[in-house]
């Protein structure tokens, strides 16, 4: 049966749709320019779960858990789900959370890059600038042989941890809902002021999750896979998909009076150019290495891809080290360690980069 | 007989780079690429037949694909 998610015309409608949902949902109370950020949300939810504690970024965000879910439901139905695992999966950890450290030191994953830029935020060019670099050192690495070896086939239940994971999200946050005004419901912690109190109701975000994930699966859409395709084989079928996004979203941020171009004052942003381009270098290069951008890591974990699970639950992690070690950045900068961390992850993904390479034909 | 070339069990972008090292090599003839991911399964088919190969046969079994691949 033919793909027709998959084909030109799938992918860029499939873009443009994402693209004006993300706009939909700052409108319906996401964070400026952060109506679907997979880094910002994965933070949050570390933060809602405890595992920092920055009070202004806790809240289970239903959208990463649709993404997962809808994933899942596309790739049940479609006969697309195969449970798989093995392939490095300690350096899958460590390039999740690297990518998260650098994200979060420009402020974003890729879709969220591309979202501020299509929300007038001009800092994002220097931090979409830097992923393309890192993605561009990423590729070369590939040409030289870098792969983290073969996954093997698991048993059905293996590939249904993460979205049970997500499933159990769901539940905690059906059992302890948000009590306005109070930071904590339960066991979860919930936000009161900040990027973490904003957000659309859960129903319509957990919809717009599920929406995003089953389309995403069957298109493949890729952030990271865009310009590296363009990069390693010229083909330009999945850069279509997001220069769509990009547009879908200008577009219906205009109708929505959500585009204030500018440098200074712009959501959820700080103007530290060199760090944006480095700190996103980083996440490019980790999600280049790691054979996915954010979202697509979380579809793949939703077709049973044990790998990109524990990718997922490496940017989970790289989120509490960024808030709990000050490195994540504010409007008001880079955080005090963010500099230092940015060198480091970069030194380690190279490191990966460099000795995990071996011929395969 | 067809060359054998197993992509099984990697991700992106690993099988498209080893199918199209491998069609470089022969330059024409008949080239069998085994798959386990329904996207490996499409971006090798796009990426042979943005070379001028085409995709012949794909035969389905135990959840893995094989492509056949040709060019004259």
């Amino acid at each position: 049966m033919k793909n027709i998610f998959s084909t030109r015309w799938g992918i860029v409608c499939i873009g443009g749709i994402i693209g004006i949902l993300a706009s939909m949902l700052q409108y319906w109370g996401n964070p400026g320019n952060m109506g679907i950020c997979v880094a910002c949300f994965e933070r949050d939810i570390a933060g809602a779960v405890g595992l920092h504690r920055a009070s202004v970024v806790q809240y289970m965000r239903p959208e990463i858990i649709g993404f997962v879910l809808g994933a899942l439901i596309a790739a049940l139905s479609m006969k697309d789900f195969r449970p798989r695992s093995g392939s490095s999966p300690i350096a899958r950890f460590v390039l999740g959370a690297f990518a998260m450290i650098g994200a979060l030191v420009f402020l974003g994953c890729p879709w969220r890059a591309m979202l501020r830029l299509a929300g007038g935020d001009g800092n994002a060019i220097a931090g979409l600038l830097g992923l393309v670099f890192g993605i561009y050192v990423g590729t070369r690495f590939i040409k030289s042989g870098f792969n983290l070896g073969r996954a093997e086939k698991g048993y059905n239940s293996l590939g249904l941890i993460m979205p049970l994971v997500m499933v159990f999200f769901l539940i905690l946050m059906l059992i302890y809902p948000q009590i306005p005004g109070q930071e904590k419901s339960g066991i979860l912690f919930y936000s009161t002021q900040g990027p973490g109190a904003m957000h659309a109701p859960l129903l319509i975000s957990l919809i717009a999750g599920l929406a995003v994930g089953f389309i995403a699966q069957r298109s493949r859409f890729c952030t990271m896979g865009a310009f590296r395709d363009l990069i390693l084989f010229k083909q330009t079928h999945l850069f279509s998909g997001v220069i769509a996004l990009i547009l879908g979203a200008f577009v219906a941020n205009l109708f929505l009076g959500q585009f204030n171009p500018g440098f200074m004052d712009q959501p959820v942003a700080q103007t530290s150019q060199i760090w944006n381009f480095l700190g996103m270098t980083l996440a490019g290069l980790a999600f280049a290495l790691a054979g996915g951008c954010p979202g697509r890591q979380l579809f793949m974990s939703g077709e049973g891809d044990g790998d990109a699970a524990i990718f997922v639950f490496g940017m989970i992690v790289g989120a509490a080290f960024s808030h709990n070690f000050g490195l994540a950045s504010s409007p008001a900068g880079i955080g005090p360690h963010g500099a230092v961390a940015t060198i480091l992850g970069l030194a380690v993904c190279m490191g990966i980069g460099f000795t995990m390479r071996k011929k395969l034909v | 007989m067809s060359e054998i070339l197993d992509a099984r069990g990697l991700s992106c972008p690993q099988p498209v780079l080893m199918t199209l090292e491998k069609i470089k090599q022969l330059g024409k003839g008949e080239l069998t690429v085994r798959v386990d991911t329904q996207a490996s399964r499409e971006n090798v088919s796009r990426a042979v037949q943005k070379q001028g190969w085409t995709v012949e046969e794909i035969k389905e079994e135990n959840d893995e694909f094989s492509l056949v691949v040709k060019k004259e």
